[in-house]
């Protein structure tokens, strides 16, 4: 059989992965630019025996979201910047609660109402920092059409594995440019289910602290008859104020990421292979300019390599400083003033290399000249 | 779980059928409180319905009333402020088998909650809401809230409030609702009976339930120990059924109570259900 390819945008990548990964709820709420999946997804969700619910704001959106997984279903919901504002008190709660759910932001320019339709990565910070209280965030970033639809198939995989809302990037560009994407056999793909206790009812606690910090989860009508609460529980989701239990909790959110990063953690790289000396960290559309450029040096025999990153939360400090020792200038190339800048800053020794900031805030897109023009200044 | 009584079938004793009593009690509501008067007839109206426990789904908000998913023994989910309404209506369009029922109060509901809850009304999902009404916020201590009668004081309103209260019936009938009835903690009879006939609806209800809090509301407004706070709903409600032939002075200054509402149309999920049935033969 031959592969089946089509030419889609990259908002309607998003719809075919949330179906592929076996999303049966979506609750949302129209904004530009993330519109045209809740729109494919109203259109095909009712023929997959799902649901699409169009909601009064994104607040009740990711609530909705919400209380589809607790009750057994794989939901998830997409917006941009300022219903990713809106969307930050359930974030939230969805990490106190341990609700497996799926956001994809499709980035504008912000702050505020900003530039509906124009590209921005501006929400790195936010994605990871932008609720209340301490937890460890699952981001993800994509970079073209087809890496909509296997990070949205990601995304869901990792929600439902560590029982976490995990986010999804994208942007104004790759949410409405259209390319070529294979659609991948669904037999061939892993799909992730949470984990179901196998214990009786009367031994079940929704959320036991395991040697992995992930619990077995039931659903609502299974015969469990568990509480959940966004205030700080002990494991049977009954509310504390015991400094033990709160502090189990807490490390319990902590550690099921940080011990982890492993599995979830994920960068792609060009020509990275010889050791360069100098080379372009960026994640998302900014990676595509990136890989181009670093393809046009290495025509004019300059030794320069790429890393994108695919999870930019929990960052993959360990995945990209083993590339660091022999490099000497890393251009960390954005479409904000230096979300990713700060954090890799942490992690560099800059003695050794020398970071070189490449930001872009005014709505245009960083091009492989602009890189290359930077590969030229440092070398 | 109580075992010193003698009778354990007698009434008053289903209640602790359905209660956490062991894991989560001692409660956190004051003495006297309305709301263990609401949730008795909340239990009672589930026992009479005979619906098994684990087809009930209860969820909340934040506040004082909103803390009595955590005390019975259903599927409970005590969620955000205001946004219960929006966590049920996701519950209910992914198992539709379950009964959603939502315990909020009047700031919940109507202040952070108003668009989650006029919403729902509009689609008329089938989902029960009991408004804990009790005109003021407990839990912060006190401050008026969107029914805090006119003039009438709170630690906000230390004046005496100069906004006019929202009818949430009246609001949950203009929005679509499908069953709007109002009881108070002293017909608990009457309570019992509006709840169940509220789960028992195909579609949204709102069973606008008026309370007592004789701590905040109470104080602030002379108004008495629970015992004389309670009585006073006694001969400040008219009989809905009753109200239209009684002169309107009689009327004046009194809540109209038992069934104001109540329509058949077309549910949201059995809408769903249908779509997806007409989808299929295409």
């Amino acid at each position: 059989m031959g592969k089946n390819i089509r030419l889609l945008q990259g908002n309607e990548a998003c719809v075919e992965g949330a179906l592929l990964a076996g999303v049966r709820f979506f609750g949302g709420y129209p904004i530009t630019p993330s519109t045209e999946i809740a729109e494919g997804l109203a259109r095909r969700l009712p023929l997959v025996d799902g649901t699409f619910v169009q909601m009064e704001d994104e607040i009740g959106s990711l609530a909705a979201v919400i209380g589809a997984s607790v009750a057994g279903v794989k939901a998830m919901t997409a917006t941009s910047g300022p219903g990713f504002s809106l969307m930050q008190e359930h974030i939230g709660y969805a990490y106190m609660a341990e609700a497996p759910c799926v956001v994809i932001d499709v980035q504008r320019g912000g702050p505020s109402t900003g530039l509906p339709t124009k590209v921005s990565q501006s929400d790195i910070m936010q994605a990871a920092y932008g609720t209340h209280g301490d937890y460890r965030a699952i981001v993800l970033s994509a970079s073209s059409c087809e890496e909509c639809l296997l990070y949205t198939i990601k995304a869901v995989n990792l929600s439902e594995k560590y029982r976490t809302p995990v986010v999804l990037l994208t942007d104004e560009v790759i949410g409405h440019m259209r390319e070529k994407v294979e659609i991948p056999d669904p037999e061939e793909l892993e799909i992730v289910d949470r984990v179901k206790p196998e214990v009786p009812p009367e031994w079940y606690k929704h959320f036991e602290i395991t040697p992995t910090f992930i619990s077995p989860m039931a659903s609502f009508g299974d015969g469990y008859r568990f509480n959940i609460t966004g205030l700080t529980h002990d494991e049977m989701g009954f509310p504390t104020a015991k400094p033990v239990q709160i502090k189990a909790k807490l490390d319990k959110l902590r550690k099921k990421i940080e011990r982890n990063k492993e599995d979830i953690c994920e960068i792609k790289t060009t020509y990275m292979d010889d050791e360069p000396h100098v080379v372009v960290l960026s994640t998302g559309i900014v990676s595509r300019a990136a890989n181009q450029a670093v393809k046009m040096a290495r025509q004019k025999r300059m030794k320069v390599g790429a890393i994108q990153l695919v999870t930019v939360w929990p960052f993959p400090d360990e995945l990209i400083m083993q590339y660091m020792k022999s490099c000497r200038h890393l251009i960390v190339a954005e479409l904000n003033q230096g979300q990713i800048l700060k954090e890799i800053e942490r992690y560099i020794d800059k003695r050794h290399t020398k970071i070189e900031s490449l930001q872009r805030y005014d709505s245009e897109l960083i091009t492989p000249q602009d890189i290359l023009q930077k590969v030229r200044e440092v070398k | 779980m109580a075992t010193t009584t003698k009778k354990p079938e007698q009434p008053s004793n289903v209640v602790h059928k359905y209660l956490r009593a062991k894991k989560t009690f001692p409660h956190v509501w004051c003495s006297g409180c309305g709301i263990g008067i609401i949730l008795g007839a909340l239990i009672r109206a589930i026992d009479r319905l005979g619906l098994p426990k684990d087809d009930i789904a209860v969820l909340s908000g934040i506040g004082c009333s909103s803390r009595l998913p955590v005390y019975v023994d259903f599927n409970t989910l005590h969620t955000t402020h205001g946004r219960a309404i929006a966590f049920a209506t996701g519950v209910k369009v992914a198992k539709p088998k379950l009964n959603v029922i939502v315990i909020t109060g009047d700031g919940d509901c109507l202040a952070i909650g108003g668009n989650h809850f006029i919403h729902a009304c509009r689609r008329n999902i089938n989902i029960t809401t009991i408004l804990v009404n009790n005109h003021i916020y407990g839990m912060t201590g006190g401050q008026f809230s969107p029914t805090t009668p006119y003039t009438k004081r709170g630690s906000t309103a230390p004046y005496g409030n100069l906004e006019h209260p929202f009818d949430a019936a009246k609001l949950a009938i203009a929005a679509g609702a499908s069953y709007v009835a109002r009881g108070t903690v002293y017909h608990v009879g009457q309570l019992t009976r509006l709840i169940a006939d509220g789960i028992s609806n195909n579609g949204f209800s709102l069973i606008d339930a008026l309370s007592n809090c004789h701590t905040y509301y109470g104080r602030w407004n002379k108004e008495g120990d629970p015992v004389k706070m309670i009585e006073w709903f006694k001969s400040h409600v008219v009989p809905a059924a009753t109200a239209d032939k009684m002169p309107p002075e009689k009327k004046e200054g009194k809540w109209l109570t038992g069934v104001l509402h109540q329509e058949d149309k077309p549910e949201y999920t059995e809408n769903y259900a249908r779509l997806r049935a007409e989808l299929k033969k295409k």
